[in-house]
């Protein structure tokens, strides 16, 4: 079984300047994935799928994370210089996050026996700017879950060969597994 | 009429009856049902038609492939939105007189899928349910509960006056509106508004 950082090594030794970050996973799965750049994403992709020592013929899955703007707040420390003495204090500073979306795949190689290696493309904004490169070209499974994707997050999938809407009506226009929908008859909620 | 000569008269062969009784007894024991269902309810409709439960007992195993031979729509599960308006088509299509069975709490509010943003919030929104029946999903025999309180409901029914059933009522709705898809929800008339 080959790891994360290992399939990373092998991906820029093919592409010297592939831009690939291990996501690591805090929680009890503890299963990393790797995030690839929009750009890239297609040349790396069909890497995955032909190298014969990875050969990731499969992607069983994927699907779609919203990440909406968040405060986080760190402690930083700063030195500062009162009569003449250096003092090392520590500071509350509130950064916010950057808001995106995220389509995620779950490959397995049915030819070697491995995965799942979750890989991770992210969209450059949630307004305006939220397109990425579809898979379905080097995986035929995917479109179906892109355009899923496509339905219920709005991620535009740029080369997929068939992208409408797959589970609400085609005039809709929300997307409605995004963070900050509001179903049109929340009103009607009963007490 | 009195039920002692009417006893009486039956020992000797004869029946007395009125146009009414008659006419309300063929309904009630020849529902037949639309063959459809939505979602895990209509596995325990199914386990109600078969062998163990037999919904055949109460006349009503007769399961219709096609709206316009059926006479009872039993909407067993979640209606999405999606599919509401074939539903309402559905209904529409059938022949008067008509009934319908909300089954499970799907059909009758949303149930747990209430808050859902493709679930419809009770299929009472858009066609006249005669029989509610909870139960998530309601067991076989809730289902045929309700199939008995539905023929009382039949058996009860006048055939002239104020109280007298949709399909010999001039002014009553021979069709019922169906909903259209809007750019956010559905659209178009609903029989009741929400509270």
């Amino acid at each position: 079984m080959q790891t994360p950082e290992q399939i990373k090594d092998r991906i820029l030794a093919a592409f010297p300047d592939a831009q690939v970050e291990v996501i690591p996973n805090g929680s009890p799965a503890s299963q990393p994935s790797l995030l690839l750049a929009p750009t890239q994403a297609r040349q790396i992709a069909k890497f995955l799928r032909d190298d014969p020592a990875l050969r990731f013929d499969y992607a069983s899955n994927a699907t779609g994370v919203d990440w909406p703007e968040k405060t986080v707040k760190e402690k930083v420390k700063r030195k500062k210089v009162v009569d003449g003495v250096e003092n090392e204090t520590e500071e509350l500073v509130e950064r916010k996050t950057p808001a995106f979306l995220e389509a995620v795949y779950h490959l397995y190689s049915m030819a070697l026996g491995r995965g799942p290696l979750v890989i991770r493309l992210r969209t450059a904004n949630r307004a305006d700017n939220a397109a990425l490169p579809s898979l379905t070209p080097i995986w035929r499974s995917c479109e179906f879950q892109e355009r899923e994707i496509f339905d219920l997050f709005g991620i535009f999938f740029q080369g997929h060969p068939d992208l409408r809407r797959i589970l609400m009506w085609d005039n809709f226009v929300d997307h409605p597994m995004r963070k900050d929908y509001v179903p049109a008859d929340a009103a009607e909620v009963l007490p | 009429m009195n039920q002692q000569p009417q006893n009486d008269l039956t020992r000797q062969g004869v029946v007395l009856t009125t146009v009414e009784d008659l006419y309300n007894w063929g309904r009630k024991n020849s529902l037949w049902p639309l063959q459809f269902g939505l979602a895990c309810c209509a596995i325990e409709m199914i386990a109600a038609s078969m062998a163990r439960f037999d919904i055949a007992r109460f006349g009503a195993e007769v399961f219709r492939p096609s709206p316009r031979q059926a006479d009872l729509m039993i909407v067993s599960g979640t209606i999405t939105k999606k599919m509401a308006p074939q539903v309402v088509r559905l209904f529409n299509q059938m022949p008067e007189p008509k009934y319908v069975i909300a089954m499970g709490s799907c059909a009758i509010s949303g149930g747990p899928f209430r808050d859902g943003y493709n679930v419809l919030q009770g299929i009472d929104l858009y066609l006249p349910v005669d029989i509610y029946i909870p139960g998530c999903p309601p067991r076989p025999e809730a289902l045929l509960e309700g199939l008995i309180h539905l023929q009382q409901k039949i058996a009860g029914q006048r055939l002239t006056g104020p109280e007298r059933p949709r399909h010999l009522d001039a002014n009553a709705p021979g069709e019922f509106p169906v909903p259209e898809f809007g750019p956010h929800d559905l659209v178009g008339p609903r029989l009741h508004e929400d509270a």
